[in-house]
Parts: structure tokens; C-alpha cells; sequence
């Protein structure tokens, strides 16, 4: 736990992968953050990940 | 599955390949009828995949009746109606017959077309002239001043720049294209420059044809007035370059991309030039002219966006920041969906080069199984018809295809290639 609060009483470096509203809301806070354009491989749908897996 | 990884990745290497070496040049002017392969009197090609009369929009439907009137075939809107729906007029895409055609892209028997040919291959592309803006049949317009000025084209403008043609020689579009994304165009929406530069080419030589001054003065003129005159000439080249990568077994990047206000198609290198993958047309996302809105908007139309598919137009939005005032959105936003689009594609363009991008080659040659993977889907800026024919353009923005195009590709290169 000591570990955890040290980690927040230094300045956060956020980054935010994914959901770009998470980001605009901490930028919104004055936090600096970098957001990274995720997505999960072909926006989750399974049988075409796994149809990708074969020829990627 | 080792051993399809690796088919897949050379067939995409030699499609890059023929992408980047393809050299379009524009060789001179014909009519559709002598030299578009497969061309009747009673055939009309239209842009996009495949549609049948009662399936088209309405500028692709006040087009065909434009077209019908233009060739004598129709007297009025309501013969040239009936003769669409009789069945005695063959409907047949741009695209299987070496041509292309910006928005309902309607390209009949005697219209004039610009003839250009990959000369790497020596496959061709044709494409009719530019009307300019305004009330135009790409737009569905068929008032008696819009077939007035197509047949000025057939009769007047055309023989001009077919002599002029001849005494300029051969143009090298590959390397025009090049420099006008110099100059701040991106060969689709934006031709300030591109048609400039072929307005400098064509004027000397054409004062120096037989023709009367008069007649040349209106034909200078019309050029100077028709600002997208440059977009009939990318569209081919790209056509051409593009047509290059058919028969490339296993390769997964995308050959052609276009639309005929109902659907949005696509055709795939490894799949060949008889598969569309085909849904719905998106509404276009943009700045409408003032009067205008989304509910004035037909979907997404036309063949234009062969420009993207060959790495120009949306994917060098980097390349021409002023495009903003007309698509909507800031110069930042350019450069961002140029950088995307590298995202998805296979390679790098070694000619089309944008130099905010520190003259970094644009992103080339759509791989399908990036777009599924990724979620990025191909940027295209594009104008926006009204879906009421005859009233002409409403507006201009940014437009995606649908995912499903890519989804039912993929799908069909899985199953065709299943045991590597």
C-alpha cells in the first residue's frame, strides 16, 4: 500500500489506450496524458480474429 | 499456414510493385464508342458496382436520362424513362469496360473520353471530360443547357483538344500527379493546380492548331472555368495503375474502390475484376452549401475514389491543407488521416510524396486484413450530390466505405484460399 501511495503523490504520467473519452476527460482536468488509438483486433469479433490469425 | 503467410506476402509485394511502376500517360482523345472495349449505342456505363435501373439513385437516374436524350435515343424525360426501364439499354459499371466516371460517372456512345494507358503494362483507361460545376449530368442533371454543353464537347471542344493533343505529344500523368501534390492538390477533390499545369501544357500548342480564334479562345475558357478538368485525368490514371494488379493470386489488397449512390463496392487483387463486395452507401460526413443539409444528400457516389485506392486524393489530404474550407475540419485533421492510412496499407508511395510529411510517400496499396484487423477503415474525401436529380452538388466532406465490404472480402479470400 505504501508503494501505491508513493506512486500518487508523484506526477502521474497517463497513458490511455483505447477509449479516447477517457483521455478528453483527464485533459478537461488539466492532466497530461498521451492517448494511444487501440482497438481489440477486429474490433473483438472472434471468428475473424481467428480467421486473421491464418493469414497475418 | 506458414506457407500462406508468405504466398500472401509476396503476392502483396509484386501488387505493390505494379502499383508503383505502373506509368499512366495520356495518349490523346476518342469517343467512348470507338474505343471503350464493349461499347453499343444502346449501352450506358455508370459508375460503381453493378446496379439495375430501378435500383439506381437519382442522379444516377437523371444522368441515364440525360445521356438518352444527348444520343437522340429519347425525346423527353419520359421516353428516355421508358426506354431505361424497357430493358433495350444495357447498364453495364465504368469499371469492366477500362473506364471510370466521377459521381453517377454515366459515360454513353458519343461522348468524347480522354484515353490513357499504363504504359508498364499497356493496359488502358478511359474517362470523359469534366463538365465543370454547377447543373451537370455527373450530377443528374439533364436540363437542355447541360446536354447543350456536352454536345459543344462532342463538336466543338473535342476536335480542338484532340489536334492539340497531337502537336503536346504524350503527357506523363504519373509525374504531373506528382508535382501537383506539390502544389496543394490531392488529385480528388482538390485540382487547382493539376488542371493549371494542363492548362499551360495544352495552350500553346493549341493557338497553334488550324482552329479559329474564336473557337479556341471558348475552349481555353471553358478549361479556365472547370477547376476538377484535372480529376478526369487522375481518376484514369489511377484506374489504369490499379487494373495492373488484377490476377495476382493471394494477394489481399484492394484493387478498386467505388459507388453508385445505392452501394459502396470493392474489388480485391487476389479475387479478381468479377468479385464486388458490396453494402449500403454511407451518407457523407461534411460542410453542405448554404440552403443545403444532410437531408438534401444522396449517399456516397461515384468512381473518383480510385484515387485512394491508389494512395492520392483522401490519402494525401496531408498534401493539400486548403482542402479543409471544402471538406470541413483543420489542416491538422489532413495530416492525421494521411498518417492513418499507413495503418492499412502495404507500402509506401515512391512518386506521390507529401511534403508536410517531410516528402514522405503516400500510404499505398489497401490490405484488407489490416482494415478488418485494425478497425481503420480507407479515408475519402468526396462531393455530395443531391439525391433529388438535376439539382447538382450540396456539398462536399469526408466519407468511409462500409466495414462489410472488407468483412465479406476477407471472408471469400479465406475460403478460396483455405488450403494455402
Amino acid at each position: 500500500m505504501s508503494k501505491l501511495n508513493e506512486l500518487f503523490n508523484k506526477k502521474l504520467n497517463v497513458v490511455n489506450f483505447g477509449i479516447e473519452s477517457f483521455y478528453e476527460d483527464l485533459k478537461k482536468q488539466n492532466v497530461e496524458a498521451i492517448h494511444v488509438d487501440w482497438k481489440p483486433v477486429a474490433g473483438g469479433d472472434k471468428d475473424l480474429a481467428n480467421m486473421l490469425s491464418d493469414l497475418i | 499456414m506458414a506457407d500462406l503467410k508468405e504466398k500472401i506476402a509476396n503476392a502483396n509485394k509484386e501488387v505493390l510493385n505494379r502499383i508503383l511502376s505502373a506509368t499512366p500517360t495520356l495518349i490523346g482523345m476518342s469517343t467512348a464508342g470507338e474505343d471503350i472495349p464493349g461499347m453499343t449505342k444502346k449501352t450506358i456505363l455508370h459508375s460503381g458496382p453493378p446496379v439495375t435501373w430501378d435500383k439506381m439513385c437519382g442522379p444516377q437516374k437523371g444522368a441515364v436520362i440525360g445521356a438518352l436524350m444527348y444520343e437522340d435515343l429519347a425525346k423527353n424525360e419520359k421516353e428516355a424513362e421508358d426506354l431505361a426501364q424497357s430493358g433495350e439499354i444495357i447498364f453495364s459499371p465504368c469499371h469492366h469496360h477500362e473506364a471510370v466516371g466521377p459521381m453517377a460517372g454515366i459515360v454513353s456512345y458519343s461522348m468524347p473520353v480522354w484515353k490513357v494507358k499504363n504504359k508498364t503494362y499497356g493496359n488502358m483507361a478511359y474517362c470523359t471530360i469534366n463538365e465543370g460545376l454547377g447543373k451537370v449530368l455527373r450530377f443528374g442533371a439533364y436540363q437542355p443547357e447541360v446536354l447543350e454543353r456536352l454536345r459543344y464537347f462532342q463538336n466543338e471542344l473535342y476536335p480542338i483538344v484532340k489536334e492539340t493533343l497531337k502537336l503536346v505529344g504524350e503527357i506523363d500523368l504519373k509525374s504531373m500527379i506528382a508535382q501537383v501534390l506539390q502544389m496543394g492538390d490531392e488529385g480528388h477533390n482538390r485540382n487547382r493546380a493539376g488542371t493549371s499545369l494542363l492548362f499551360r501544357m495544352l495552350a500553346p500548342a493549341m493557338v497553334e492548331t488550324n482552329f479559329t480564334i474564336a473557337e479556341k479562345v471558348k475552349a481555353l475558357k471553358f478549361f479556365d472555368s472547370a477547376d476538377h478538368t484535372f480529376l478526369n485525368l487522375t481518376m484514369p490514371a489511377c484506374k489504369c495503375t490499379m487494373d495492373a494488379t488484377f490476377g495476382v493470386e493471394y494477394s489481399t489488397i484492394v484493387s478498386t474502390m467505388a459507388r453508385n449512390g445505392t452501394e459502396f463496392g470493392i474489388r480485391v487483387a487476389g479475387l479478381g475484376p468479377d468479385k464486388w463486395f458490396t453494402a449500403p452507401s454511407e451518407i457523407v460526413d461534411g460542410l453542405y452549401f448554404p440552403g443545403f443539409s444532410e437531408e438534401d444528400a444522396n449517399p456516397d457516389v461515384g468512381d473518383s475514389c480510385i484515387t485512394e485506392t491508389t494512395g492520392i486524393g483522401g490519402f494525401c489530404m496531408g498534401a493539400a491543407p486548403a482542402i479543409v474550407q471544402f471538406v470541413g475540419g483543420t489542416p491538422q485533421d489532413a495530416i492525421n488521416y494521411s498518417t492513418k492510412m499507413y495503418e492499412i496499407t502495404e507500402g509506401e508511395g515512391n512518386t506521390y510524396k507529401i511534403p508536410a510529411l517531410n516528402f514522405r510517400g503516400s500510404a499505398t496499396g489497401i490490405d484488407i486484413r489490416k482494415v478488418v484487423q485494425t478497425q481503420i477503415l480507407p479515408v475519402i474525401n468526396t462531393g455530395i450530390a443531391a439525391k433529388k436529380p438535376g439539382v447538382g452538388q450540396v456539398g462536399a466532406g469526408i466519407v468511409h466505405p462500409p466495414m462489410d465490404c472488407f468483412v465479406q472480402s476477407l471472408k471469400e479470400f479465406s475460403k478460396v484460399y483455405a488450403n494455402g
